[in-house]
């Protein structure tokens, strides 16, 4: 795969080695002088020097020929137009954004750049993963996909606690798929029987959370 | 009308004084709370005093974007000092908050032409200096 790489910070740079270890042809544009030499006596003639949001520095990299745009700047206008111009005006179809200031992802939604990566998101989802206290936890968005996978910790009184996976009243597009007590994870059968203190895992269509809840956790997971 | 210009340059100043002069409602939003001295500046009266708005803010803070009215704005402009910013925020305007005319100052010629074909309003003044030297050079 040929993947071009903007912005040439920390991100940028580790992507591209990780990416050429991968055996993937790369080329890292980076628009500050001293950053480009530096990178540039390790990566040779895979890092270019230039303005990633200029067409002629996009082309020069060869993005006509470009599967993946992976736009890590630490300017997110700057990431929103390389993979703007890099979709609309090269019709590459495989763009990734990086979000540095997570109150400008409304933004990226609705210029539709997506996928869009906050290194501060990410950081708060393990942070709500770490402290049970939030209920329902994220694990994963297939926003494409229009599906997600959710933790919930089961409290005590729910309607799901004490009964088995096949009395739980769940709505259309829910279905647990796994069972976390105490040292280990499994796969539960109908007739598991759900407990408090389980975490359950499930995938669902995005936006039955409040239904999930109220079998799970009601009261937002804080005791009654 | 009510006008939102974004970037309180020698451009949008300028644009800002004379829109203000004609009769219009004119709202302007820069990052540099110095930049208000430019709006002050040829006037008899400050910027507020003759009837101007002004916010301090970032021009992609949707925050800033709201406080200086860009949900009730019939025109807005973009002349930031950056043409990333502008491009964006033009299309936060135009598709966000559907602002009925927005137009961008973009310097890359290369851009402001690729933008305009897919339908943004874009004045660039390097391409009017570059056919003004032309002309010059072609006697």
């Amino acid at each position: 795969m040929y993947a071009i790489i903007a912005g040439g910070g920390k991100v940028g740079w580790n992507l591209a080695r990780e990416l050429m270890g991968k055996g993937h042809e790369v080329t890292l544009i980076e628009n500050d002088r001293n950053r480009y030499l530096t990178i540039e006596q390790e990566l040779e003639h895979v890092a270019q020097y230039g303005d990633a949001t200029e067409l002629w520095v996009l082309e020069r990299a060869g993005i006509q020929r470009a599967e993946l745009v992976v736009a890590v700047t630490g300017d997110d206008e700057d990431n929103i137009l390389i993979c703007q111009i890099a979709r609309e005006k090269y019709l590459c179809d495989r763009i990734i954004a990086r979000v540095n200031n997570p109150r400008n992802r409304r933004w990226f939604e609705l210029l539709d750049i997506q996928p869009a990566v906050s290194a501060t998101d990410l950081i708060l989802r393990l942070i709500e993963h770490e402290v049970p206290s939030y209920g329902l936890v994220h694990l994963l968005d297939l926003r494409d996909e229009k599906l997600e996978i959710i933790e919930v910790e089961v409290t005590t009184g729910a309607p799901a606690a004490g009964k088995p996976v096949s009395a739980v009243e769940l709505p259309d597009g829910a279905l647990i798929i796994s069972v976390l007590r105490e040292d280990g994870g499994f796969v539960p059968k109908a007739d598991t029987m759900i407990e408090a203190g389980d975490e359950v895992l499930l995938v669902l269509d995005p936006g039955l959370e409040d239904a999930i809840m109220e079998q799970f956790a009601p009261n937002g997971g804080r005791p009654a | 009308m009510f006008v939102l210009i974004v970037g309180a340059g020698r451009v949008g100043s300028s644009v800002a004084r004379s829109a203000l002069a004609a009769g219009h409602e004119v709202s302007v939003l820069d990052e540099d709370p110095l930049s208000h001295e430019r709006l002050d500046s040829g006037m008899e009266t400050s910027w507020e005093d003759s009837g101007g708005l002004f916010t301090v803010g970032h021009a992609i803070e949707a925050d800033a974007l709201e406080e200086a009215g860009i949900g009730r704005a019939d025109i807005f402009i973009a002349s930031t000092d950056g043409d990333n910013t502008n491009l964006t925020i033009a299309q936060i305007a135009k598709r966000g908050y559907g602002v009925h005319r927005v137009v961008a100052r973009i310097m890359d010629p290369a851009r402001a032409a690729w933008y305009a074909e897919q339908g943004l309003e874009t004045i660039c003044p390097t391409k009017i200096a570059i056919e003004q030297f032309t002309t010059v050079v072609a006697g």
